[in-house]
């Protein structure tokens, strides 16, 4: 009797592991990532997230029942290649899903041709909501419609509530596309509210004297920096203005690399924006407690300096919660039935509940404000969202 | 109207960021004068020396300087090496564009490989430390690297100008034959300024680790700028390169305190645009 219900309780659990298991011919998901090249450094991070993402997909049950597969391609951090290698994803290896490369400029070119052979295209990078017209596009970056406008106010009222705001504004902003327009927003905005601005400079993507432009900061003595940073431009601006034995008194930069800036020596104090840090109340949202242990590892084992899940990481892991969510809820891989149920639903995703039914496919603006303190990103504006006893610290 | 310690803080950083230029441009230089090699890998090679300096500081505590004295001469070996094999396979001037671009790229995808495409720095107490001349700032590091680039500079000048194998080799670029014919053994020769080429690089990579935050596709951030550096100077002239490195660093510099920082690499290539209109035979 006993040696019966064993082996009956055996053979349940073997058929119940084997129905658990993807099986069939694989889901292919096409992307690009920009693996080499200057913007390789932060989608490194993308691909680590992705990659834990198919993962677990397939430890579980899959997509439909199906294993997924991630056909993966470098675009050298080149606009122009990522729009052949989506061409050569859709028409050559015949992907049934695209998942969107890094980067605005990127994400621009593979758009195109999304809407040209009218695919679903999820996007976790993307930062000029106003240029993104194609109807079948889902952006994780939640910057809302109108980040020009609405994350400057976010910062300016974080600064605001300080026992000493700023009365004086510099901006200096890389020309990378979606840099400079919300570098731009920035200045109108500051100017609307009554601060002073003294200072507007943009430079070119890729610049290598940071001497002059740190003297022209020094020389402008602002009570505030804007820096319209991506990747490790605000670490170099700091290191130029550090041996010109200045530091400005605030300091904001808006894309930066995440590790490098919380690490630098120089950076006490900076702040940024995001949509998640690794503290309450994030903690709570969907996928947040199962990505941070295997995200630490994954980048630890990567040799990754900063190896936690913080902006980019976790629009990454939207984008894919997205992408899950639309074929598990239709039970199909239709491009536009993937479309309908996403824009006519929100998703519970690690970064917050995304809708996608406003302008252009924007819903609200979730990004916070945070602050390097002790070596580590945390968020401090708005109150309700900052990590526990945190507070935007004075200069 | 800039102010006047703003202009003099623009003219320091420019002259200092030129002697980086420089000191990336040393090695090209002769390699494109007197080999008639443009040595496209020579950037991979200066990143390579910068990483491994990284390297050796970060896992095994050497010293920057003790760092450039064993990657130094390795990169003069690994210059040998990299001309036996261009002369093997006969490698023209234009062949080597090709040639040394697929060793730049390969290069660049064994960096990453080796150290994650992930930003590396080497920090020390010396990254912002900078001396005060009255108003004025200079950097250390970035005034050390200057002044090694005009050691260098001048000192390669004197020995091409002055010894027998300097001689030997100007003579074997204006004409090889003409040169053989008078018993200079171009081959042996040209193997040590490939060397010296090399090394070159290693000196620059030690610094770029020092200056800068690492990461490989930093090889194609000087490619432009450097370039120009080369042409402005003239090829195979290394005071040239000194030169023009200050010329280029300058007027960025400068550029950017008065003008539109977006501005200098406009500023930086019509100067070289001019230069080649007005005296085509420098290349």
């Amino acid at each position: 009797m006993v040696r019966g219900a064993l082996v009956a309780l055996i053979l349940v659990t073997f058929a119940a592991t084997a129905l658990a298991a993807p099986a069939g011919p694989p889901i292919r998901i096409g992307g690009t990532l920009a693996l080499t090249g200057p913007l390789a450094p932060t989608a490194l991070l993308h691909k680590i997230a992705g990659e834990i993402y198919v993962d677990e997909l397939n430890k579980g049950h899959g997509l439909l029942g199906r294993p997924v597969e991630w056909v993966l391609l470098d675009d050298q951090s080149k606009p122009d290649l990522t729009r052949s290698l989506y061409e050569k994803l859709i028409t050559v290896d015949k992907v049934d899903l695209l998942m969107g490369p890094y980067a605005t400029s990127g994400i621009l070119a593979a758009m195109g041709v999304a809407q040209r052979y009218q695919k679903v295209f999820p996007h976790h990078s993307f930062g000029m909501p106003h240029l993104a017209k194609y109807e079948m596009h889902f952006p994780t970056a939640a910057f809302g419609p109108e980040p020009n406008r609405t994350v400057p106010t976010t910062v300016f009222d974080a600064l605001a509530a300080t026992s000493n705001p700023p009365k004086t504004v510099a901006i200096v902003t890389s020309k990378f596309s979606s840099a400079q327009f919300q570098s731009s927003g920035a200045k109108e905005v500051a100017e609307k509210r009554g601060l002073k601005v003294v200072l507007y400079l943009e430079y070119e993507f890729g610049n290598r004297d940071w001497g002059a432009l740190a003297a022209r900061v020094k020389d402008a003595n602002p009570d505030f920096l804007w820096i319209g940073v991506l990747g490790l431009d605000g670490n170099q601006m700091l290191e130029a203005m550090k041996k010109l034995d200045y530091t400005p008194p605030r300091h904001f930069h808006l894309f930066p690399a995440p590790g490098p800036l919380a690490l630098a020596p120089d950076a006490k104090n900076a702040l940024s924006v995001t949509v998640f840090e690794e503290h309450p109340p994030f903690m709570s949202n969907a996928g947040a407690a199962k990505l941070v242990p295997l995200f630490r590892e994954r980048a630890t084992k990567a040799n990754v300096p900063y190896p936690y899940v913080e902006t980019q990481v976790a629009g990454s892991w939207a984008a894919w919660q997205c992408l899950e969510a639309a074929v598990t809820a239709t039970k199909s891989l239709d491009d536009k039935v993937l479309a309908q149920w996403l824009k006519k639903n929100r998703v519970d995703t690690i970064i917050g509940k995304l809708r996608f039914d406003g302008p252009n496919n924007y819903g609200d603006d979730l990004f916070r404000v945070k602050q390097v303190q002790d070596g580590k990103w945390v968020v401090v504006w708005p109150r309700e969202f900052a990590a526990p006893g945190a507070r935007l610290l004075p200069p | 109207m800039p102010s006047l310690t703003l202009l003099g803080q623009s003219v320091v950083s420019g002259l200092l960021a030129g002697g980086l230029y420089a000191l990336l441009a040393l090695g090209l230089s002769l390699s494109w004068g007197l080999l008639r090699l443009v040595n496209l890998s020579h950037f991979a090679l200066a990143l390579l020396g910068a990483y491994l300096t990284y390297q050796l500081g970060h896992a095994f505590h050497l010293a920057p300087w003790l760092a450039a004295g064993l990657i130094v001469p390795a990169f003069f070996a690994l210059g040998v090496v990299l001309h036996v094999v261009f002369a093997r396979f006969r490698v023209t001037e234009f062949t080597s564009l090709l040639v040394t671009f697929g060793l730049a790229v390969i290069l660049e995808s064994l960096i990453q490989w080796f150290w994650t495409a992930d930003y590396r720095r080497y920090e020390t107490p010396w990254a912002s430390a900078s001396i005060r001349v009255g108003p004025l700032f200079v950097p250390t590091l970035e005034l050390l690297a200057c002044l090694t680039a005009a050691t260098l500079a001048v000192a390669t000048w004197a020995w091409l100008r002055f010894t027998y194998v300097g001689k030997a080799l100007r003579a074997a670029a204006e004409d090889p034959a003409m040169a053989g014919a008078f018993g200079v053994n171009h081959r042996a020769h040209a193997f040590v300024l490939s060397g010296i080429s090399a090394a070159y690089a290693g000196v620059a990579g030690a610094f770029i680790a020092l200056i800068s935050t690492l990461a490989p596709a930093q090889i194609w951030a000087w490619l432009g700028t450097v370039f120009a550096v080369v042409i402005i100077g003239g090829l195979g002239n290394p005071v040239g390169a000194l030169l023009a490195g200050f010329l280029i660093g300058v007027s960025e510099s400068v550029t950017m305190a008065v003008a539109a920082p977006a501005w200098a690499p406009l500023v930086s290539f019509s100067i070289l645009i001019g230069l080649l209109v007005l005296r085509p035979e420098r290349v």
